[in-house]
C-alpha cells in the first residue's frame, strides 16, 4: 500500500462538512429574515457603510466556526455515517443558497 | 493612464484576489481527482498532498481576502446613497436603480453576488481542513467516498465564487466604481 495506513475516525470530517452547511444556512436565514423584519435588518448593521450584509456574514461565519468547534468536540473520536453527514451538508447548503437567491427572498418582501 | 484608489481596490478585489482564486481551482481539482493509490506512487501521493495543502491554503486566504475587501471596502462605495443632484455615475447602486433597463443588475445581480460569495471561503476552508486532517489516506480506496465528497464541496466553492465573480465583472461593466 502506498498511502499511510493509520485510520482517523469520520467524525471530524462530518463536523467540518455539516458546520459548513450550518454557516451557509445561517447566511440564508439572515438574508431572508432581513427582508421579513425591519428590526432584524437594522440589528444586522454592524458596519454602517456595508449595511446589513456586515451582520449577515459576520453571524454566518460565527455560526459556522462555533458549530464546527462544538461538533468536532462531540464527534472527534466517533465513526459516523459520512454519507448521511454529507447529505445533511448538501441539504443545509441548498437551503442556504435558496434563501440567498433574490427571487426567493424577494418573494417575502412586503 | 491613471487608476483611482477605488479602481485599484476594485481591481484587487476582483482581478487579483478573486481571479487568482478561480485560477488556482483547476490545480486543486486535478490534484484531488488524481489522488488515487492505484494511479500514483507513495512519493507521488505525498507530493500531491503537499501541493493540495498549498493550493487550498492559498485559495482559502484568497477567498477571505476577496470577500472581506468586497464587503468592507468596495461594496460601501457601490451602495453609498447619492446626495440630491449628484452625478449618479459616481453612485453605482443609484445609477443602476434609476434605469429600469439596468436595475436588474442590482436587484438580481448584486443582491445574489453579495451573499453567495460568502459560501466560497467557508467551503474552501472545509476542503483545506479535510485535506490536512486525512492527508495521504484520501488516496486509499477506503476513503474514496470522502475524496469524492471533498471534490463536490470544492466544486461548490468554485461555483459560488464563479457566480459572484461573473456578476461582479458584469455589474462593474454596467456601473463602474469610479
Amino acid at each position: 500500500m502506498n498511502a499511510q495506513t493509520k485510520s482517523i475516525p469520520s467524525g471530524p470530517a462530518a463536523a467540518a462538512m455539516i458546520s459548513a452547511g450550518i454557516g451557509g444556512l445561517t447566511i440564508g436565514i439572515l438574508t431572508t429574515g432581513a427582508v421579513l423584519s425591519e428590526a432584524l435588518k437594522n440589528a444586522l448593521v454592524l458596519y454602517t457603510p456595508a449595511g446589513p450584509l456586515s451582520g449577515k456574514t459576520t453571524f454566518g461565519i460565527a455560526a459556522w466556526l462555533l458549530s464546527w468547534l462544538i461538533l468536532n468536540a462531540l464527534w472527534k473520536n466517533k465513526d459516523l455515517n459520512l454519507r448521511s453527514a454529507f447529505t445533511w451538508t448538501l441539504v443545509l447548503l441548498g437551503l442556504g443558497l435558496l434563501l440567498t437567491f433574490p427571487p426567493i427572498f424577494e418573494a417575502f418582501e412586503a | 493612464m491613471v487608476l483611482t484608489a477605488r479602481e485599484i481596490w476594485t481591481a484587487l478585489h476582483g482581478m487579483v484576489f478573486g481571479a487568482a482564486y478561480l485560477l488556482a481551482f483547476t490545480a486543486g481539482l486535478v490534484g484531488l481527482y488524481s489522488l488515487r493509490e492505484s494511479w500514483v506512487t507513495g512519493k507521488g501521493i505525498a507530493e500531491r498532498i503537499m501541493r493540495l495543502k498549498w493550493t487550498t491554503g492559498i485559495m482559502s486566504i484568497l477567498s477571505f481576502l476577496t470577500v472581506f475587501s468586497g464587503t468592507y471596502i468596495v461594496y460601501p462605495w457601490y451602495r453609498a446613497p447619492a446626495p440630491e443632484g449628484a452625478d449618479l455615475l459616481e453612485y453605482p447602486r443609484n445609477f443602476l436603480l434609476a434605469d429600469p433597463n439596468l436595475s436588474g443588475w442590482h436587484t438580481f445581480g448584486m443582491e445574489w453576488k453579495e451573499h453567495i460569495a460568502w459560501f466560497s471561503p467557508i467551503l474552501t476552508v472545509a476542503v483545506l481542513y479535510l485535506i490536512f486532517r486525512y492527508g495521504p489516506m484520501l488516496a486509499q480506496d477506503k476513503y474514496k467516498n470522502l475524496r469524492w465528497m471533498i471534490v463536490v464541496l470544492f466544486l461548490l466553492s468554485f461555483a459560488t465564487a464563479g457566480v459572484a465573480g461573473l456578476f461582479g465583472a458584469l455589474i462593474t461593466k454596467a456601473a463602474p466604481i469610479l
